[in-house]
C-alpha cells in the first residue's frame, strides 16, 4: 500500500509552507508536492478600482519585496497613460524608478544571504535548528551579522529617499515618479559615515562573496550535488543580452542553454506562458507553451539571470560572472545552491548600478512624468529579487481595473521547488515510513534556496512555518512532523 | 445657569465696558470686541463670530471635520461640540455671545470626539494604505490626532459603490462621511450646485449633476477633491502625484496650524 509524508512549517522562509510525500505501494517515493497553504484574491479585489491606484495596491501582497509589485504595477500602467514600455518615460523617471529598485535587491538579496541562508552555511545544514539560526550567527558571527544590518538598512534608505517610505511607499505612478533626488540625499549616499555609504557597500558585497567562494571551495559536494536536476530558465534581459533587472525582453533557456524564448516583447507574455491549475495547490503552475504542461516549466530567479543573461554591464560583477560561468563550462548552472552564489554576484551588481546611478546626473531632473495617447490594456514585467515578476491590467472607459492577472515569481518557480523537495525527499528517504530530521532539514534547505515569498505567492500574510505529512498511496497520513516558523 | 456663573459673566460684561470706556477715544473699533473665555484662555471675537472661527483667530483649535473655512457652516459631524454653562452645543454653528465660558480641550469632549472619529471608520470602508489621499485627508488626521488604535465599535462593512461614470471626478462612496462640503463649496461661476445628495438615511449618497460635471474646470474638480476631507471625490488620474513628505498632513499633525 502507498503513502504519504508531509512536511509542514518551513522556517526561515517568508509565508506558510507544506510539504507532502506521497509513496507507493512498495513504499518508495512516488512524488512529492509543495502546498501553499492561504490565498488572498488579490486579483479580484483590484477589480473596480482606478488604475492609477494599481502600484500602491499591488504592493500590499507583500511585506518583503513590495516595491517589486510597486515597479511592475508602474509599469503595466506605463503603458496604459501612454508612456510606452520601458523606454517612454523621462531619463529621471527611468533613473529614480532603476535606484529604488537596484535598492531594494541589495536589501533583500543581503537579508536572504545573511540572515536566511548564511545559518545553513555556517553551522552546516545538520546542525541544531537551535543554533542554525540568525540569532546563532549574531552570537558566532558579530561581523557578519552586522554587516547584513547595515547592508539591509542601506538598500532601505535607498528605496525611502525614492520611493518616500522603507515599505509600501508612493513614489513610482503612472507615467514615472513623484520625485527627483536632492543633492543632500545623494550626497548621504555616496559620502555618508562609515559604513552607510556606497563604497563600503560594494566593498561588503565583495566580501559577502569572497566568504561564499571560501565556503565553497571547502564543501564542494554538498553545493555542487545538494539537489540538481535540469531545468528550463527564464527572465528579462537587456536587448543587447546583458543582465538587467529593471528591464528587457523575455528570454528561456533549455537545461542545455538553447534559446527557447528568443527575446520576445513581454507585452505579449500570455502567447508564450500558460497558467495550470492544479486541484491540490491555490498557487498557479507556470509553463512556456511552446513546450507543453509537462516540460513546460521553468526556474526563475538569480540561477535563472546568470543562466539567460550574456553578460553583466558594471566590471566587478562581471568579473565573478565569468568565473561562476566558468565553473560550468559556460553552460547553464543548474545546482540548486549554486542559487546563493548567483544571489551573491547580483547584490554585487546592485550595489555597482545604485554608485552609478547615484552619480547620474538625470537624478536631478526635474522632468517626472510622460504621457502619451491612453490604452486599455497594459502589462508590466520586472526582475524582482525572486525572479520575474508579471503584472498585467485591463481597464475599462472609466479607468477602472476589469482584469488583473498577476504571476509572482514564487509561483513561477512552484514546479522548480516542487522538482527540488522531490529530489531531496528521495535522495534523504530511508526506505522506512516515517520523516527524519535529515529529510526534514533538507526539504528545508533545498526550499529555502529559492527564497519563496510564499506570502506573497499565494497572496497570504504570514510568517512561514512548514509541515511535513508521509502518506500512503491511499492517501492516510502515515507520519506528520512540524516545525515552527 | 447657577448663580456664581452669571456673576462671572456679569463681570466679564462689566470688564468689557470698562475696557472698551477706556479705549474709545482711541480706538473705536475695539468697542465692538465680543470677550469670551475658552479653556481658561480669555479671548476677543467679532460680532457673528462662531465659536469655533473665534477660537481660530485666538490660537484655539477646536477639532472639525463638516466645517471649511470660508464655508456656510452645517452642523453635522459634532467633532466641534464645546461645552457652554454645562451645555453641549456644535461650536460651527453656535455664535459667541459676550462673556462665554467655553470648554473645548476636556477629557469629557475629547473622548466623544475620539468616539465619533472611531464611528466614522467602521461605519465606511476606510482602507487607508492604498488611499490616494491618504496624508492629505482630515479623517485619517484626526484618528492619528486621538491615537485611534483599534475601534471600540464593530467594522459594518457596508457594501458601497464608487461612481467612475463621470468625466472630471469619481466618487468613491465607500470613504463618503457625508459632511457636505461639496454640496456648500462646490458651485459653477453662476451659481449652481454641482454636488447633492440622493436617497435617505442609510443609504443617502452623494451624486453629480452629470450636465454640470462634465463641464466644471479642471482647477474645480481639483478645488472639490481638495475640499472632500476623505477620498470620497477623487479628481481623475490625480493619483499620488504629490510624495511622502510634502502632503498636508506630513508637515504638521491636525491643529497645529491654528494651535498657539
Ligand atoms: S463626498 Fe466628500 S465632501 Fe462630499 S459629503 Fe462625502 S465626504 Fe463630504
Ligand atoms: S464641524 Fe461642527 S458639526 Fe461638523
Amino acid at each position: 500500500m502507498g503513502r504519504k509524508i508531509t512536511i509542514e512549517p518551513v522556517t526561515r522562509v517568508e509565508g506558510h509552507g507544506k510539504v507532502t510525500i506521497l509513496l507507493d505501494d512498495s513504499g518508495n517515493v512516488s512524488q512529492s508536492r509543495f502546498h501553499i497553504v492561504e490565498f488572498r484574491g488579490f486579483e479580484r479585489f483590484v477589480q473596480g478600482r482606478p488604475y492609477w491606484e494599481m502600484p500602491v495596491l499591488t504592493q500590499r501582497l507583500c511585506g518583503i519585496c513590495p516595491v517589486s509589485h510597486h515597479l511592475a504595477a508602474a509599469k503595466a500602467t506605463d503603458v496604459i497613460v501612454g508612456a510606452g514600455t520601458g523606454e517612454g518615460l523621462t531619463p529621471t523617471g527611468e533613473k529614480m524608478r532603476r535606484l529604488m529598485h537596484y535598492g531594494q535587491m541589495f536589501q533583500s538579496h543581503s537579508l536572504h544571504f545573511f540572515h536566511l541562508a548564511s545559518p545553513d552555511l555556517l553551522f552546516g545544514i545538520d546542525a541544531d535548528p537551535a543554533i542554525r539560526n540568525v540569532i546563532g550567527v549574531a552570537m558566532k558571527h558579530k561581523d557578519l551579522a552586522v554587516q547584513g544590518v547595515m547592508m539591509r538598512k542601506f538598500g532601505q534608505e535607498i528605496i525611502r529617499a525614492t520611493a518616500g517610505k522603507k515599505i509600501h511607499g508612493t513614489g513610482a505612478i503612472p507615467g514615472g515618479i513623484n520625485k527627483n533626488l536632492s543633492l543632500k540625499e545623494r550626497d548621504e549616499f555616496l559620502k555618508g559615515a562609515d559604513p552607510l555609504n556606497i563604497d563600503k557597500m560594494i566593498q561588503w558585497a565583495q566580501a559577502a562573496l569572497d566568504f561564499f567562494k571560501g565556503y565553497h571551495s571547502k564543501n564542494r559536494s554538498m553545493i555542487d550535488n545538494f539537489a540538481v536536476f535540469p531545468s528550463n530558465h527564464l527572465s528579462l534581459v537587456r536587448k543587447d543580452g546583458g543582465l538587467d533587472l529593471y528591464h528587457g525582453v523575455l528570454r528561456a533557456v533549455s537545461p542545455e542553454g538553447k534559446k527557447i524564448l528568443n527575446d520576445v516583447d513581454y507585452q505579449d507574455y500570455y502567447n508564450h506562458i500558460g497558467e495550470e491549475v492544479r486541484n491540490w495547490s491555490y498557487m498557479k503552475f507556470p509553463y512556456i507553451k511552446s513546450l507543453g504542461k509537462k516540460n513546460g516549466w521553468y526556474t526563475v530567479g538569480p540561477l535563472a539571470r546568470l543562466n539567460t543573461c550574456d553578460f553583466i554591464p558594471t566590471p566587478l560583477a562581471q568579473k565573478e560572472f565569468e568565473t561562476y560561468k566558468a565553473y560550468t563550462g559556460g553552460k547553464p548552472n543548474n545546482s540548486t545552491m549554486h542559487m546563493h552564489w548567483a544571489r551573491l554576484i547580483e547584490t554585487l551588481h546592485a550595489a555597482e548600478m545604485i554608485r552609478e546611478l547615484l552619480l547620474d546626473k538625470d537624478l536631478q531632473g526635474t522632468k517626472l512624468t510622460a504621457k502619451g495617447a491612453k490604452l486599455r490594456e497594459g502589462v508590466g514585467l520586472i526582475e524582482a529579487p525572486r525572479g520575474t515578476l508579471f503584472h498585467h491590467y485591463k481597464i475599462n472607459d472609466q479607468d477602472q481595473v476589469i482584469m488583473a492577472n498577476l504571476i509572482v515569481s514564487t509561483t513561477n518557480n512552484n514546479e522548480p521547488m516542487n522538482q527540488a523537495v522531490a529530489y531531496v525527499a528521495k535522495s534523504e528517504f530511508t526506505g522506512k515510513p516515517e520523516i527524519t530530521e535529515g529529510m526534514m532539514n533538507s526539504v528545508e534547505v533545498a526550499i529555502r534556496a529559492y527564497d519563496p515569498c510564499l506570502s506573497c505567492a499565494t497572496h497570504a500574510i504570514g510568517s512561514m512555518p512548514l509541515e511535513m505529512a508521509l502518506c500512503g498511496p491511499d492517501g492516510k497520513i502515515i507520519d506528520v512532523k512540524r516545525k515552527q516558523g | 445657569m447657577s448663580t456664581s456663573k452669571s456673576k462671572t459673566k456679569a463681570k466679564a460684561k462689566h470688564d468689557v465696558k470698562a475696557k472698551a470706556k477706556s479705549k474709545s477715544k482711541s480706538k473705536s473699533m475695539k468697542s465692538s470686541k465680543i470677550r469670551f473665555e475658552i479653556d481658561g484662555k480669555e479671548c476677543t471675537a467679532k460680532p457673528g463670530q462662531t465659536i469655533v472661527e473665534a477660537a481660530r483667530d485666538n490660537g484655539v483649535y477646536i477639532p472639525v471635520l463638516c466645517w471649511y473655512e470660508g464655508m456656510e457652516p452645517a452642523g453635522i459631524c459634532r467633532m466641534c461640540m464645546v461645552k457652554v454653562g454645562g451645555r453641549t452645543m456644535p461650536g460651527c454653528t453656535t455664535p459667541v455671545a459676550e462673556g462665554m465660558i467655553i470648554e473645548s480641550d476636556v477629557p469629557e469632549l475629547e473622548d466623544m470626539r475620539k468616539a465619533m472619529v472611531e464611528m466614522l471608520f467602521v461605519e465606511g470602508n476606510h482602507l487607508c494604505p492604498t488611499c490616494e489621499k491618504s496624508g492629505n485627508c482630515d479623517l485619517q488626521a484626526l484618528g492619528y490626532r486621538y491615537r485611534m488604535m483599534v475601534p471600540r465599535f464593530p467594522y459594518q462593512f457596508p457594501l458601497r459603490l464608487v461612481d467612475a461614470t463621470y468625466t472630471k471626478i469619481m466618487i468613491d462612496n465607500n470613504r463618503c462621511v457625508q459632511c457636505r462640503r461639496c454640496i456648500r463649496g462646490i458651485t459653477t461661476k453662476d451659481g449652481r450646485h454641482v454636488f447633492a445628495m440622493t436617497k435617505r438615511s442609510g443609504k443617502s449618497t452623494i451624486v453629480a449633476d452629470r450636465e454640470l460635471e462634465a463641464k466644471i474646470s479642471d482647477a474645480l474638480a481639483k478645488k472639490a477633491m481638495d475640499q472632500c476631507p476623505v477620498g470620497a471625490i477623487l479628481k481623475k488620474e490625480t493619483g499620488f502625484a504629490l510624495p511622502i513628505g510634502r502632503r498636508k498632513y506630513d508637515k504638521a499633525p491636525i491643529g497645529t496650524e491654528v494651535h498657539k
